[in-house]
């Protein structure tokens, strides 16, 4: 074997992973410069990230509670996405998915923990499946673009929200912050155990990610997926029920984001209220672009999101920078990574006169 | 007594269709010219709040509420200007990169706006129009703000511009067919990055409003999601200047509803109400929109539209 064939090889290999690479670089050198120019220490503050989001047992904790919903909420983007729609409306199906299983438990009768929360799992998927369907259905009948749809939706689900949780549905206890009748703690959803303090919508994030690889990948309904976000023409022409195709994926996507609702009331506030509209619609929109609409994909840039987020406090407390520090180095990193991602068709040419390189240098070993 | 409530009901609502309308007709403005291109830009909330932040600031460190004003305007264009940039760029989502704008925009404006939360910047000045009236609340309902009556005039500029000036033709042109305004010679992804420049300087005058006179304070949670909301409101007035100004009225009193509901002691349906806006903008989107049309009046390159 020549090794200059293998050389070849190995980097027709990694050539993809080089748009990610230098955006990295790019958001590394940009936010040094952001802080420099304001005379902050700038090394410092990138080995606190580093080590806010990945430095400890506690960060680590930190970072995956984190990323539990994003992987979720991106999955809502991700999923439409393989039938070519842009869903920017996970929020919406977040929320009301959340306030769903906050009252579950307040209107079912008294019955074993684990049916209990199955229920509320369920209440909170088919609400945030409904909402996020609906988008689909509504283009799909009227014609009626997604992404402005379920953006506008999400507004009116934030509404909702907000008018149930201040009127009909407040706890009267609640005095300054409305919320819902708390939880009773046994329904709580504890860590997935003591020395690890996550919440098992970690676990549960993972594997909804992974089915939807599977789903995507591996199934005949997601072959048909790729054909209909491929091309709709040919998809009606061979006759795939295009139509249920679509709305289908915004189901399941509006279902996982409902499920993320139901994570953040039952594993961490305890009841529905303002806190949990914290932006994971956007965050999980980004995740689901820095992922290339990947699945497994997800479950890293999620995790590497969390990170961003959960080293804020280390920021605050070492260095007395303002919280909206990891905002701008999360604002960075995604635009670079957006624009590096124009490098792609270049990449493609590129790997293919690698991939020839590595065929004729053997053809000629071979002869010789 | 019943009257009496009735006309203070009236009152309030013109008076914060008004007051809460001026940044929609800036930032719906500015976002119909970006269209009208045939580019979308989903980060004018993070340009907004940078408007309204670095206003703030130029107008606290200047002295002058209208240096902080042109500071927010070229806030603005900044930022639209790297919109524009970005997406010019090959296989660049422009709903992605508005997204990330927004998270960057605010995450700006947030970090280098946190030594301006307490002090107190000069505002911008109102003129009264009610002099004529004995009543108080008349007056105060009637004191505009400068900048709402260069919104007015703008956008009587923009409708006859688009319409009847060459650059408004060549807007018009590459936003409806890209490959034409090519083949006559004009360069798309100039013109585009123009415009979402443009843009992002009105957006940013929106912000400075927000700051320098009503509410009229710097602070994080100074915008209610007006920079969404006039993405919503450029296709509910279907990308038409002048329409854009009575939608950010309507808007603006959609708005004002809530709060003036409130002062004649009505709280129920508060969040609702606020979120009128976007429940009509889908109503008329659902009645308008057919499977196999686009929405009548769109931009032909909008990437919402193909």
């Amino acid at each position: 074997m020549n090794p200059r064939t293998n050389l070849y090889r190995a980097g027709a290999l990694l050539l993809p992973g080089l748009p990610t690479l230098l955006a990295a670089l790019t958001t590394f050198v940009l936010f040094m410069l952001f802080l420099l120019v304001q005379g902050k220490p700038a090394w410092q503050a990138c080995q606190l990230v580093v080590q806010g989001a990945f430095g400890s047992a506690f960060a680590w904790e930190n970072t995956l509670q984190r990323a539990a919903p994003l992987m979720l909420t991106a999955l809502c983007v991700a999923l439409p996405a393989r039938a070519g729609l842009i869903i920017i409306g996970g929020e919406g199906a977040l929320v009301l998915g959340g306030l769903a299983a906050a009252v579950t438990p307040l209107w079912l009768p008294a019955m074993p923990v684990s049916v209990l929360l199955l229920c509320m799992a369920l209440s909170a998927m088919v609400v945030g499946g409904f909402w996020i369907g609906l988008n689909g259905w509504m283009r799909q009948k009227r014609g009626l673009n997604e992404t402005i749809g379920s953006l506008l939706l999400s507004y009116v689900a934030i509404a909702i929200f907000n008018q149930l949780v201040e009127g009909p549905l407040r706890d009267p206890a609640s005095l300054n912050k409305p919320s819902t009748i708390a939880l009773d703690g046994s329904v709580m959803i504890g860590p997935i155990s003591d020395a690890f303090q996550v919440h098992w919508g970690l676990v549960v994030g993972v594997i909804a990610c992974i089915l939807a690889q599977v789903l995507v990948r591996n199934s005949v309904t997601g072959f048909s997926l790729q054909v209909v976000g491929g091309n709709v023409r040919t998809a009606r022409m061979i006759g795939l029920p295009v139509d249920r195709l679509v709305i289908l994926t915004c189901v399941l996507g509006g279902a996982c984001a409902g499920l993320a609702g139901m994570f953040e009331v039952a594993a961490v506030q305890g009841s529905a209220n303002a806190a949990i509209i914290a932006g994971y619609g956007a965050s999980g929109i980004l995740v689901a672009f820095a992922a290339r609409q990947n699945p497994l994909a997800i479950i890293g840039c999620a995790i590497l999101l969390g990170g961003i987020e959960a080293s804020g406090s280390l920021l605050q407390r070492r260095l007395g920078l303002p919280d909206a520090t990891t905002l701008i180095l999360e604002g960075i990193l995604f635009t670079s990574l957006l624009a590096w991602e124009a490098m792609t068709p270049r990449i493609v040419a590129w790997r293919l006169r690698l991939n020839e390189r590595a065929l004729q240098t053997q053809g000629a070993l071979q002869h010789g | 007594m019943a009257d009496l409530d009735l006309a203070t009901f009236f009152l309030a609502l013109l008076a914060g269709a008004i007051r809460v309308g001026t940044p929609f007709i800036f930032v719906s403005l500015g976002e119909c010219l970006t269209e009208k291109s045939g580019r979308i830009n989903l980060g004018l909330e993070g340009i907004l709040v940078s408007g309204a932040m670095a206003g703030y600031a130029v107008a606290y460190l200047s002295g002058s509420a209208w240096t902080g004003v042109l500071a927010a305007g070229g806030t603005g264009l900044l930022l639209g200007l790297l919109h524009g940039a970005i997406c010019s760029l090959p296989r660049v989502n422009d709903i992605a990169v508005g997204i990330a704008l927004m998270v960057l925009g605010t995450g700006l404006a947030f970090f280098l706006g946190k030594n301006f939360i307490q002090p107190q910047a000069p505002s911008l000045v109102a003129i009264g129009l009610g002099g004529w009236s004995e009543d108080e609340r008349v007056r105060s309902a009637l004191s505009i703000n400068v900048l709402f009556f260069i919104g007015v005039a703008l956008a009587f500029a923009l409708h006859w511009g688009l319409r009847s000036t060459r650059w408004g033709l060549m807007l018009r042109l590459v936003g409806d067919h890209a490959e034409s305004a090519r083949a006559l010679g004009y360069r798309p992804v100039l013109v585009r990055i123009a415009a979402t420049a443009a843009g992002g300087f009105l957006a940013g005058i929106g912000g400075a409003y927000l700051s320098l006179y009503y509410p009229g304070s710097w602070n994080e949670g100074l915008s209610s999601g007006q920079g969404i909301m006039a993405v919503a409101l450029v296709i509910f007035a279907r990308w038409q200047p002048l329409r854009c100004l009575w939608a950010a009225l309507l808007f603006g009193a959609a708005g004002a509803i809530g709060p003036a509901l409130q002062s004649v002691g009505i709280s129920a349906g508060y969040y609702l109400f606020a979120a009128a806006p976007y429940a009509l903008t889908l109503a008329v989107m659902f009645i308008t929109c057919r499977p196999n049309q686009t929405l009548s009046g769109a931009p032909g390159e909008l990437s919402l539209t193909r």
